[in-house]
C-alpha cells in the first residue's frame, strides 16, 4: 500500500462517519416517513395497515391543508424576493459609505442572530390591538385608524410575513455585502474610465458578478420561506395557525396532525409533499439560474 | 470458622434485604405540570405512603402543551405510568386508543358512582358501559366581575347582573373606548378559545330553548332557529355592541386580570390564579340566567389506571386511586387547589362560602359535554365565532356550517 492510499484512506474513514450519521438520523427516518405515508399509523391505533394512496386522497380534499399549502406558497413568492431585493439594496448602500459600515452590519444582521421565537413574541405583543400594541399606539397618536394585524384573516399573514423578512435581511445583506467586497475595484473603474455611469456599472458589471449569490440566496430564502414554522407557531393564538387557518403553513399543518391529532401516517404523507414541492421548486431555480450565472 | 459465620451473616443480610425490597412496589403517577395540583400530590403521596408501607409512588409530571404527545408516545411503548391523570374529555379517546383499563368493578360500580359523585360524573368516566376513572373535585363556570370598574361605571360593586338581559346592559356600560371608537376596556370578556365556547355549548343554546345535542351526544342539534338566536346572542356582544372582542388583551384571563375587563365567564379554578393578584377587587356570581332557565357547564380532570397494570402493581394502584379520591383528599384539595368536591354530600359543606357557593349552585343544573374530540369540537365553534367577527359571515350561516363540521367529527369518530 502506497503511502498516498493510505492517507486517502484515512480520509475515507473520517469522512465516513458523517455519512454513517446522514444514513441513520437523515436518510433512514425519510425512507421511513415515505413507507408510513402509505399505511394507516396513528398513534390512537393499536395496529397499523397498508392503505396505498389513501392519505394522500384524503389529504388533496381537506380544505385546510390545501389552505396551507396555498399559504406556503404565498410566504414563499412574495418573502424571498422581497428579502433578496431589499438586502440586495441595503448591501449596495452600505457598500458605498466610507464610515460606519461596521455598525449597520451589526445592526442588520441583529434580528438574525436573535432567537425566533423571541422575535416572534416580541412582534407579537407590538402588533397587539390598542391599547397595548407599540404600533397601534404610534397609530392612535398619529390620528389614523388602528390596523388589526394578527387578528384579521387578510392582514396577519403579511404581518408574519414582514417580521420574517426583516429576520432574514440580515443575513442575505452580510451574504451580498462579502460578495460585493469579491468584485475587483478595476473593473468598475476601468468601465468609469470608458465613460459608464454609475447605472450602468450596477447593470452590467456590479449585478452579473453577483449573480451566483443571489442565485445562493434565492434557493436558500425559497427552502427558508416553504418550510416556514416557528414564526407561524408563535404567533398565531394558540398556535393553531389561525385566525381561521390564514396563516397556516405546511409545515405546521404536518406538526398539528402528528403531534396533536397523532396521525402520523397523514403527517407523513403531508411531508412528503412538502419535500416534493420544495425539491421541484430548487430544481426550478437552478435551471433557470444556472444560464445566467455561469460565464 | 469466624470467616465462615461472616459469610452467613451477609448472606442472610442479603436475603432481608431482597425480601423487603420484593415487598416494596413502586406506582408511577402523571398529571400536567400545575403547580398548586403537583405540590399538594407530593403531601398526598407521603401521606398515603406513611399509611401504607411497602408502597412506593412516584410522581411525573409534564407541561400541559406536551402531556397528550408524551401519554401518546409512552403508553403504548409500556413505559408509560401505572395511574395517569386526565381530562375527562380525553376519556373517549385514550379509551379506544387502549390506554386505560377498565376499573375493577367490585370496587368501583354504579352504586359506587352514584353514592359519592355528582351524577354527571358517573356517565362522562364510562364508556361502552365500562367504568375507567374517578376524579377527585369537579369545575362549573360563574360570572368574575371586577367591583372598582363597576364603581368607576356608577354601578353598584356588590350587585352583579342576575340576567342575559341585565349582562348585556352592564356590559355596555362597562365598555371604554379611546378617541378613535377603539376598545381600551372591556365590558365583558368575549373568548370564545377560553371558557367562551363552552358558555354558548351547554349554557346559552339551553336558554334559548335549544337542545345542542341528542342525549348520547352523536348527534349536534345546535343549528336550529333557537341555537342561532343563541349564537347570534353571542356574536352581536362583538360585533354590534362591541363589548369585546376574541384576543383582546391578549385573552379574557389576561384582561380580567389586568382589569382591562370588567367581567368574564370562567372556572372555579381560575379562584387561586385570581386570588394571587394584588389589588383585584372582585366577586363571583351564578352565571346569569334568561327567560328563567339556568345552566352550567361541568367540567373535571380524573384519574385512571393505565392498561398493562397487573399483580401487586395493579393492587397497588388501586389503594391509590381510591386515596386521592377520598373525601379527606376532596377537601384538601378544594383548599389548595380551589377545585370543588366530586362527592355532592362534601360539597354540601361549602354552600355558604360567597366565593365557591356560585359554583356549587352551578353544579346542581350543570352538563358535561361528552367531548369525542375536545381539541377539534372546540376549534370548530371557535372558528365559527371568528367567522362572523372577522369575515362578516351570517352567524346562521356560520353555525350551520360548525355543525356540519362537529357531525363529522364525531361521526370520525364512532365509525372507526
Amino acid at each position: 500500500m502506497t503511502l498516498a492510499t493510505k492517507k486517502a484512506l484515512t480520509a475515507y474513514l473520517f469522512l465516513a462517519l458523517p455519512l454513517v450519521f446522514f444514513l441513520c438520523v437523515r436518510l433512514g427516518p425519510m425512507v421511513y416517513m415515505l413507507v408510513m405515508s402509505f399505511t394507516d399509523w396513528g398513534l390512537l391505533r393499536k395496529t397499523v395497515k397498508f392503505i396505498s394512496f389513501e392519505n394522500y386522497k384524503i389529504l388533496f380534499s381537506d380544505p385546510v391543508f390545501l389552505q396551507a399549502l396555498g399559504n406556503t406558497f404565498r410566504y414563499a413568492v412574495f418573502g424571498a424576493p422581497i428579502v433578496i431585493i431589499l438586502s440586495l439594496l441595503i448591501a449596495l448602500l452600505l457598500d458605498s459609505i466610507p464610515k460606519g459600515k461596521g455598525l449597520f452590519r451589526l445592526i442588520y444582521v441583529l434580528p438574525y442572530i436573535t432567537p425566533v421565537v423571541a422575535v416572534s413574541w416580541v412582534w407579537r405583543w407590538m402588533y397587539q390591538p390598542p391599547p397595548l400594541g407599540i404600533i397601534n399606539g404610534i397609530l392612535g397618536i398619529l390620528g389614523l385608524p388602528a390596523g388589526e394585524f394578527l387578528n384579521s384573516p387578510k392582514q396577519a399573514l403579511p404581518s408574519i410575513l414582514a417580521v420574517n423578512v426583516w429576520v432574514e435581511m440580515g443575513y442575505c445583506t452580510t451574504i451580498f455585502l462579502a460578495g460585493l467586497q469579491t468584485i475587483p475595484k478595476e473593473m468598475s473603474e476601468a468601465a468609469k474610465i470608458d465613460g459608464a455611469n454609475d447605472r450602468q456599472v450596477l447593470r452590467r458589471i456590479t449585478l452579473p458578478l453577483l449573480m451566483p449569490i443571489t442565485f445562493f440566496l434565492m434557493v436558500m430564502e425559497g427552502i427558508q420561506f416553504l418550510r416556514i414554522f416557528t414564526q407561524v407557531y408563535n404567533m398565531s393564538m394558540q398556535a393553531m395557525g389561525g385566525p381561521l387557518n390564514s396563516t397556516k403553513s405546511a409545515a405546521l399543518y404536518i406538526y398539528q396532525k402528528a403531534f396533536t391529532n397523532f396521525e402520523m401516517a397523514r403527517a407523513a404523507s403531508a411531508s412528503v409533499v412538502l419535500f416534493l414541492i420544495i425539491m421541484i421548486v430548487t430544481i426550478l431555480q437552478v435551471r433557470f439560474f444556472d444560464k445566467r450565472v455561469n460565464y | 470458622m469466624l470467616k465462615r459465620n461472616n459469610i452467613l451473616v451477609v448472606l442472610l443480610f442479603a436475603i432481608l434485604a431482597f425480601t423487603v425490597s420484593a415487598q416494596t412496589v413502586t406506582i408511577t403517577y402523571w398529571q400536567y405540570y400545575y403547580e398548586s395540583k403537583v405540590k399538594l400530590m407530593d403531601e398526598l403521596i407521603q401521606k398515603f405512603e406513611a399509611a401504607n408501607p411497602g408502597i412506593k409512588v412516584e410522581q411525573v409530571t409534564f407541561p400541559y402543551e406536551s402531556y397528550n404527545q408524551k401519554v401518546a408516545a409512552s403508553i403504548p411503548a409500556g413505559e408509560g405510568p401505572d395511574v395517569i391523570n386526565l381530562f375527562y374529555g380525553w376519556l373517549p379517546t385514550y379509551v379506544k386508543a387502549g390506554y386505560l383499563a377498565e376499573l375493577p368493578t367490585t370496587d368501583f360500580n354504579k352504586s359506587y358512582f352514584d353514592k359519592n359523585f355528582y351524577p354527571f360524573v358517573a356517565d362522562s368516566v364510562q364508556f361502552g358501559g365500562k367504568y375507567y376513572s374517578v376524579p377527585t373535585a369537579v369545575r362549573t363556570l360563574a360570572l368574575f366581575w371586577n367591583k372598582k370598574l363597576f364603581k368607576d361605571a356608577g354601578l353598584d360593586p356588590n350587585i352583579p347582573p342576575k340576567t342575559l338581559e341585565e349582562l348585556e346592559a352592564y356590559a355596555k356600560k362597562l365598555s371604554k373606548y379611546d378617541g378613535q371608537g377603539n376598545l381600551i376596556q372591556a365590558g365583558l370578556a368575549m373568548q370564545p378559545t377560553g371558557q367562551g365556547h363552552n358558555w354558548i355549548r351547554e349554557i346559552l343554546f339551553r336558554q334559548f330553548g335549544n337542545t345542542p345535542y341528542s342525549s348520547d351526544y352523536r348527534k349536534v342539534t345546535y343549528a336550529d332557529a333557537n341555537g342561532i338566536a343563541a349564537f347570534k346572542w353571542y356574536t352581536d356582544r362583538i360585533t354590534k355592541d362591541k363589548v369585546g372582542y376574541p384576543n383582546f388583551a391578549t385573552d379574557d384571563v389576561t384582561a380580567f386580570k389586568s382589569g382591562k375587563a370588567a367581567m368574564n365567564i370562567d372556572g372555579s379554578f381560575r379562584i387561586a390564579t385570581l386570588n394571587a393578584v394584588k389589588d383585584l377587587d372582585w366577586g363571583v356570581a351564578e352565571l346569569p340566567a334568561y327567560k328563567g332557565i339556568k345552566s352550567n357547564y361541568a367540567s373535571f380532570w380524573t384519574h385512571g389506571i393505565v392498561a398493562g397494570t397487573t399483580g401487586k402493581k395493579l393492587d397497588a394502584a388501586i389503594k391509590f386511586l381510591k386515596y386521592i379520591t377520598s373525601p379527606e383528599v376532596q377537601e384538601l384539595w378544594l383548599e389548595k387547589v380551589g377545585e370543588l368536591p366530586a362527592n355532592p354530600s362534601l360539597a354540601e359543606k361549602y354552600k355558604n362560602n360567597p366565593m365557591i357557593s356560585p359554583f356549587l349552585k352551578g353544579l346542581a343544573y350543570a352538563h358535561a359535554t361528552a367531548f369525542v374530540d375536545e381539541a377539534g369540537q372546540r376549534t370548530v365553534l371557535v372558528d365559527a365565532v371568528d367567522e362572523v367577527v372577522l369575515k362578516k359571515t351570517d352567524p346562521a350561516v356560520a353555525l350551520k356550517n360548525a355543525a356540519a363540521k362537529e357531525q363529522a367529527l364525531i361521526d370520525d369518530f364512532w365509525k372507526q
